[in-house]
């Protein structure tokens, strides 16, 4: 196993991890301030996927194409926020299960009825569709490296916000201790609206970014979901930090057990011996992960009710 | 409709047993309609009623929501399959052999995920009935990811043929009474009252000296052996079992299934079932985009009847629990 | 005191629910004694993860019915369409409702094979021919083969025995292979295995449905193979194609796949990274034959775009069955009559000639195709050479059928 080899997975289970965090920051921060188990985040995702699909397809633009899926799924939220979540705060947290499962079903098949069964193309601007050579050897997509960029700067713009903005302690105090935050008189519904636009946002620009990446379908919502729960569980509910931290945990264990496990299982196993095991073992990663944080730590890494 | 408190109005308490007159009436009524086929489909209803009961035990009186139960029916399920594979014919020793490496999967995992609560036990149900789901795709000797095909049922002996669709019909129904009747038991027992404590308010129940993880391991188990049972029976009832049985949207389907019919409420599981089951069916009919009309539907009944159907058909006045 | 209406009106409600869903499903049975046509179930992927493959299926069937005027061998014919979401649990019952409600006669549809696994074991009990427009698993082919089971697209595994073929007559030294972890996938590449002579230098089985291959790709970097052979059905194949080209692989591996991912359906959402990519298959939309000429054409005429292999295959399988009744005389309730009609596939196929060996499976011949365009600049395949001729299926042997 050569150092370029290494250094290429390192960056994908980074990349990987930062498209989580950009999912799990949006789920944490509405679940930990409004108290809002949203399971309909994935398909806010899948909106954003194809909406920047199809703008990229007429007009060509990949940014504009971005930046339609973000605004576009933004009034999206505005909307659902509006008509159901609104009603949804305060509930029981299987009440909003079910309802954010409703909302799923519906979404899925309203996709299949815009767009039909079949994925949708989205490619990466004509620029940015060949690889960088980074290292002498090391040739690695430059639209792999931009996400990694854009996801840098998404995580950064998050710390400052939360962290060095009024707005920001408004959200950690309702994080910490929401009848408190309420009784200081925080507008708390305005708080709200905006927290679950952004978390919207940031999933539809997760969405959009992926798309060229894999393919825009059905279901892909779904798919993203569980890996993003499981980042949320890990870092501790109510934490942006906690979501990050999670989120490189999660993109580098499940590198490794993609990448490296079945390396090392092949030079002492059989073929045959690997061929069942290695798939399992990459499946199984991350879950262990979590039933092992939570094992310690059954509140997660950084809960932000302490 | 009853309450966890058994408070019954006298005029519904009759209402349960006249349809288990109609269910048990259906085989033989069924094919003067011609809707053979809906035998074995009224069957898989009463299965997955069966497997909605187990998970509302846990989830009503508990106050657990497992979004990992379907693993526990492909536990089941699998085990019948391996027994079935190694020569063993009998039902008597097949059910309760599911039931048991059910009980004990419950058991090894109850242990871990009793520690969390709210979101992160959901979670945690869920990445271990993931677990479950990959180590099945990883079977190869039984199919793996494209299941299994398993022909003969287990054979129920005292003369009767389990490859008659009536017979088996009347002996899936029987066990879901059997099921509901033990449920229905545990629920009025200080068993029962106990855990509805724990539900409500578990640090009190701690202070007052009550054994709560062992409390809700027991009810955990029981609820994993019962679903072992129903994944059992349906393995019997498809001739076939893959792991799709036992992927986390079929364990968010039965949750669904019992907040449809009603937490906590005795009929909620088996009404929820039944509702989703013909639900589906008749949709499929009508239009390939059948998932639009149930998610309106589970929206609706999230602001509509939260307590569910049961909880609708119940009598209004307040009876405490739920 | 409870309101004596208000409680009553529950257990009422209770009844009435009952009775209304007793009703709706009596008048969903009375449904089926009309008349009594052909009665043909497609349990089709109409929602699900082939839900794409399922649509192309559903346009090919919809097509050929209205080419034979609704009509098989001349008679009466009803095509009852059903959806599986790609889940063999709901298949099982689809096909159940099929046999016990509908008495159908002949039977296709589903896109993967497990499915196809799935619902044989209850259609050869009941004795109906299951003509497959897709599945060729090598269970059906060999051991569990049976006389009410047809193949009639083509055997899993042959499709890779074309590129391992091809692999091979390139010269190429060593493959990685990857394929998902399921027991298709197992077959798929135990076929490249088998015709490839070079050496295998990984061999990858990637979880179902997976999105991002970037850990695949950067061993297939590290380990510099001469190809890449890949079964990737769907949406994975299409990750795959983008993913592969974006990272620089193609300047120095080539590309092989298999029709799944390299058909129009796949030049759909993938486009221009897919130029120069191999696969084989029985089918190609340039073949010359002159049923495939009129095939292609109505397809293009009904639906403005170029069929898929699944469209192709679908469609030969309502042609196979109305050679066969009209072989009958429409007399489809003589069981064995009907299967040595369907076994003497007298019908102008798509694919051109062909016939079937003793396990129900074609002989047939494979094409090496290529990505490329076309006079309009259109991105397609293009049929190069045949690969393997009158090519038998490797499972014949081990099945005891004559």
């Amino acid at each position: 196993m050569t150092a370029i080899l290494f250094f290429e997975q390192m960056l994908n289970g980074l990349g990987y991890g930062l498209m989580l965090f950009l999912l799990a920051a949006g789920l944490t921060l509405v679940f930990g301030i409004m108290d809002m188990m949203n399971l309909a985040h994935g398909s806010l995702f899948m909106a954003g996927a194809y909406l920047a699909a199809q703008v990229q397809g007429r007009s060509g633009s990949f940014v504009l194409a971005v930046a339609a899926a973000v605004v576009g799924v933004a009034l999206l939220a505005l909307l659902l926020e509006a008509l159901l979540v609104r009603r949804l705060y305060g509930r029981d947290h299987l009440a909003q299960v079910l309802a954010t499962f409703g909302v799923i079903l519906v979404a899925d098949d309203a996709v299949k009825l815009v767009w039909g069964a079949a994925p949708m193309m989205a490619s990466p601007p004509a620029a940015l569709s060949g690889p960088v050579e980074l290292l002498p050897g090391l040739l690695y997509p430059s639209y792999r490296l931009v996400i990694l960029v854009a996801g840098v700067l998404v995580a950064l713009g998050l710390y400052l916000l939360v962290n060095h903005t009024r707005v920001g302690m408004l959200v950690r105090a309702g994080a910490s201790n929401r009848p408190m935050a309420e009784f200081m008189g925080v507008r708390v519904d305005r708080v709200f609206s905006g927290l679950f636009v952004l978390g919207a946002a940031l999933a539809a620009l997760a969405g959009a970014l992926l798309g060229p990446l894999t393919a825009v379908q059905i279901g892909m919502g779904e798919e993203i979901l569980i890996p993003s729960l499981v980042v949320l569980v890990i870092g501790g509910i109510g934490s942006v930090r906690g979501a990050f931290v999670a989120a490189m945990l999660v993109g580098m264990v499940d590198t490794i057990g993609r990448a490296f496990v079945p390396m090392a299982l092949r030079s002492f196993l059989s073929p045959t011996v690997v061929s069942d095991l290695a798939p399992l073992v990459a499946g199984l990663a991350t879950y262990a992960l979590m039933a092992g944080v939570l094992a310690f730590k059954p509140a997660g890494l950084f809960p932000a009710r302490g | 409709m009853t309450s966890v408190t058994g408070h019954t109005s006298a005029r519904l308490r009759w209402a349960p047993w006249a349809v288990f007159a109609l269910l048990a009436a259906f085989p033989l009524v069924a094919p003067l309609l011609g809707l053979d086929f809906y035998v074995g489909f009224v069957r898989r209803g009463m299965v997955f009623a069966m497997a909605a009961a187990s998970l509302n035990f846990i989830l009503g009186f508990g106050g657990l929501a497992a979004l990992g139960h379907a693993g526990f029916l492909g536990v089941g399920a699998y085990a019948l399959v391996a027994l079935a594979d190694a020569g063993v014919r009998s039902a008597w020793l097949l059910w309760p052999a599911a039931m048991l490496a059910a009980a004990i999967a419950s058991a090894i995992i109850g242990l871990v995920v009793l520690r969390t609560r709210g979101v992160y036990f959901i979670m945690s149900t869920l990445a271990f009935a993931q677990m479950l789901y990959s180590v099945a795709v990883s079977l190869r000797a039984y199919g793996g990811d494209d299941g299994y095909n398993l022909f003969e049922r287990p054979a129920f002996g005292l003369g009767l043929d389990s490859a008659h669709e009536p017979t088996f019909y009347w002996v899936v129904l029987g066990l879901l009474a059997l099921v509901m009747a033990l449920f229905d038991r545990a629920g009025r027992s200080r068993f029962g009252h106990a855990l509805a404590g724990i539900r409500d308010n578990e640090t009190r129940m701690r202070a007052l000296g009550y054994p709560v993880q062992r409390l809700l391991l027991v009810a955990f188990v029981v609820a994993g052996a019962v679903a072992g049972l129903a994944g059992a029976l349906l393995v019997s009832h498809n001739a076939f079992i893959s792991p799709a049985t036992m992927h986390w949207t079929q364990s968010a389907t039965l949750l669904v299934m019992v907040v449809l019919g009603g937490i906590g409420l005795r009929w909620g599981g088996p009404l929820g079932a039944a509702v989703w089951i013909a639900l589906e069916e008749v949709l499929k009919h009508f239009t390939e985009y059948w998932h639009l009309p149930l998610g309106l539907l589970l929206i609706a009944i999230v602001f509509v009847a939260p307590r569910g159907l049961a909880g609708l058909l119940a009598t209004p006045r307040g009876t405490g629990a739920t | 005191m409870p309101d004596p209406a208000n409680a009553f009106f529950p257990s009422v409600a209770r009844l009435g629910l009952t009775a209304v869903l007793v009703g709706t499903l009596g008048s969903l049975a009375t449904g089926a004694r009309a008349a009594d046509p052909i009665r043909v179930g497609v349990a089709l992927d109409i929602s699900g993860p082939f839900a794409a493959g399922g649509a192309e299926t559903r346009d090919a069937i919809n097509l050929a019915v209205r080419l034979l005027d609704g009509k098989l061998g001349g008679y009466p014919a009803e095509f009852l369409q059903a959806d599986t979401a790609g889940s063999p649990d709901q298949a099982r019952q689809a096909v159940d409702r099929f046999i016990q409600q509908n008495k159908i006669s002949l039977f296709t549809g589903p896109t993967p094979s497990n499915v196809a696994l799935a619902v044989g074991p209850a259609l050869f009990a009941a004795k109906v021919p299951y003509i497959s427009n897709n599945p060729g698993p090598s269970q059906y082919a060999g051991p569990q083969c049976n006389p009410y089971f047809f193949g009639s697209a083509y055997q899993n595994d042959t499709w890779d025995e074309a590129a391992g073929q091809h692999a091979t007559n390139q010269g190429y030294k060593t493959a990685f292979i990857i394929a998902p972890n399921y027991p298709a996938g197992r077959d798929h590449l135990t076929g490249f295995k088998r015709t490839f002579k070079g050496s295998i230098a990984s061999e990858v089985y990637s979880k179902v449905g997976q999105l991002d291959y970037a850990a695949e790709l950067a061993q297939v970097r590290a380990l510099k193979p001469s190809t890449v052979y890949f079964f990737l059905p769907g949406a994975m194949g299409i990750n795959f194609i983008k993913q592969f080209v974006a990272s620089g692989l193609s300047k120095d591996t080539v590309l092989v796949t298999g029709p799944a991912s390299a058909d129009e359906d796949t030049i759909a959402a993938v486009g221009e990274p897919m130029l120069g990519l191999f696969s084989g298959s029985q089918w190609s939309h340039d073949l010359s034959n002159p049923a495939n000429q009129r095939f292609v054409a109505e397809f293009r005429k009904a639906y403005n775009r170029l069929p898929t292999f699944y469209a192709a295959q679908a469609y030969d399988t309502v042609m196979a069955m109305d050679a066969a009744v009209r072989e009958v005389k429409g007399n489809v309730a003589d069981r064995p009559a009907l299967l040595k009609a369907l076994k003497s596939a007298n019908f102008a196929s798509v694919r051109g000639a062909f016939k079937y060996d003793n396990n129900n499976f074609p002989i047939q011949d494979y094409y090496l195709r290529v990505v490329g365009k076309d006079a309009q600049g259109r991105i397609t395949n293009k049929t190069v050479s045949t690969v393997l001729k009158a090519h038998r299926d490797a499972y014949h042997d081990q099945c005891r059928m004559k």
